[in-house]
């Protein structure tokens, strides 16, 4: 281990007021929730000398709520809890799936879903069902809160757009109005478990008369420096009948949202096919 | 930076840094050396305990986040002369190597037959997808899961 522990500042409030004071006093501070991405940039001796603003005495930051509309997440629940809570395996099934892959046991019993969003990686792989979900973040600081739709806190690779200050509270989730025709999670990695994606997608279709394309919703991660809706091809189907020329529009626009590159984990090329197969093998249904 | 929890059903007291990893406090505070740091970066496992009953990484937990709570190790499980049913299976079986892996995978092991997973070779592989071996290539210790679990159940199913 190089992280030097007998350097670190740790703060710890009990209470989320107290933890916006302690955050706007100490701006540079690191904000620490499951530990799970934090603690291993701790451990590598990169964040020697940060203080460090532990939240995990925040119970209230720490259940689920369900309301008429939605169910609010608070930011510390982690993503174990997120994926046996029973409204939303039942009403959004795509976040309950996408939280259990994420990691493995011991990362989903220890990683949040407000830590996930705050550390803004491109392969977060809650981010595309709750892209789909149309999910907001809803923020603290000393100045008071605000929301923001997820796609907007996300500025880049490992950027997120929250102000000096600002915490994540919770994240609403709202509930379908209309129960979707299909509806798809999809996450490729090198193994099942405990695998960083290469490409990970979170897909709703609602279908209209005739067969005719009412809305989808289409989310990519890990091929862009941040979750990608598919605003093309989206638009693109609006109103249209899924034929074979159609479906085949569409995978091609998939290359006007997403950007994958070469890494350690895949290529380019292998990240964009596979992502097109994900979406044209929805679409064909 | 005075800290209170439970190890292995017993109350312990910690004094020093908050920021010391669990993992660290286990092995030199405690000296409970049962707990392995592989990676020290989350990706293997071996450094695996139970908290409040679940499976986690103990060189990602600084020792200020488990105040209050409580920790299971393998020295829980059982020591050499009262073995449990799991590091039983584990030695007829061939479940162990090198055996660095082992004190993860038997927690990770422990916690998925106490909380009723199910015992199939896909769920067993799952429930053990976050602990590494780069001897067994996971088939012994997979069959070592599986033959624990049936010792178990017929156990309960005598007690009844």
């Amino acid at each position: 281990m190089r992280g030097d522990s007998f350097a670190a500042r740790v703060m710890r409030p009990a209470a989320a007021a107290e933890a916006a004071r302690l955050y706007a006093a100490n701006p540079d501070a690191l904000p620490l929730a499951g530990g799970t991405d934090l603690m291993v940039a701790w451990n590598s001796g990169r964040l020697n000398g940060r203080a460090i603003l532990d939240l995990s005495r925040l119970s209230e930051w720490r259940s689920i709520g369900v309301a008429a509309e939605c169910v609010r997440i608070g930011s510390l629940v982690t993503h174990a809890e997120i994926e046996s809570h029973p409204v939303i395996l039942k009403r959004l099934g795509l976040l309950a799936e996408a939280c259990s892959r994420v990691g493995a046991v011991q990362v989903r019993n220890r990683g949040t879903l407000g830590g996930n969003i705050a550390n803004a990686s491109p392969a977060g792989d809650s981010f595309p069902a709750l892209a789909v979900y149309e999910a907001f973040v809803h923020t603290l600081s000393r100045e008071g809160r605000r929301s923001l739709p997820l796609l907007d806190v996300f500025a880049g690779v490992k950027k997120t757009a929250l102000k000096r200050g600002e915490l994540i509270e919770r994240i609403d989730v709202p509930f379908l109005s209309k129960p979707p025709a299909r509806l798809l999670f999809r996450k490729v990695g090198s193994r099942e478990e405990q695998t960083l994606s290469k490409t990970v997608a979170a897909g709703l279709l609602w279908l209209g008369k005739g067969g005719r394309v009412s809305e989808l919703r289409f989310a990519f991660g890990s091929v862009a420096p941040t979750v990608r809706r598919l605003k093309a091809a989206e638009a693109f189907l609006r109103g249209r009948r899924l034929s074979r020329p159609v479906v085949e529009r569409a995978c091609e626009l998939v290359a006007e949202d997403i950007s994958p590159i070469d890494d350690i984990r895949s290529t380019r090329q292998y990240r964009m096919i596979v992502s097109q197969n994900i979406l044209r093998s929805f679409l064909i249904g | 930076m005075k800290i209170r929890l439970r190890v292995n059903s017993e109350e312990r007291a910690y004094e020093g840094d908050a920021f010391k990893r669990l993992l660290d406090v286990l092995r030199e505070d405690f000296a409970l050396t049962g707990t392995k740091e592989g990676c020290g970066e989350g990706e293997c496992g071996a450094c695996t305990v139970l908290l409040d009953g679940k499976p986690v990484n103990s060189c990602l937990i600084p020792i200020c986040q488990a105040e209050g709570r409580s920790v299971e190790t393998v020295e829980s499980l059982g020591l050499p002369d009262r073995l449990d049913a799991l590091q039983k299976a584990f030695l007829e079986e061939g479940g162990a190597q090198c055996g660095a892996c082992t004190p993860g995978m038997l927690l990770s092991a422990a916690a998925h037959l106490r909380s009723k997973g199910r015992t199939d070779e896909r769920s067993i592989r799952a429930s053990i997808g976050g602990n590494l071996c780069r001897c067994t290539g996971y088939q012994h210790i997979v069959k070592s899961i599986q033959k624990a679990a049936k010792a178990m159940n017929k156990k309960r199913s005598h007690a009844r």
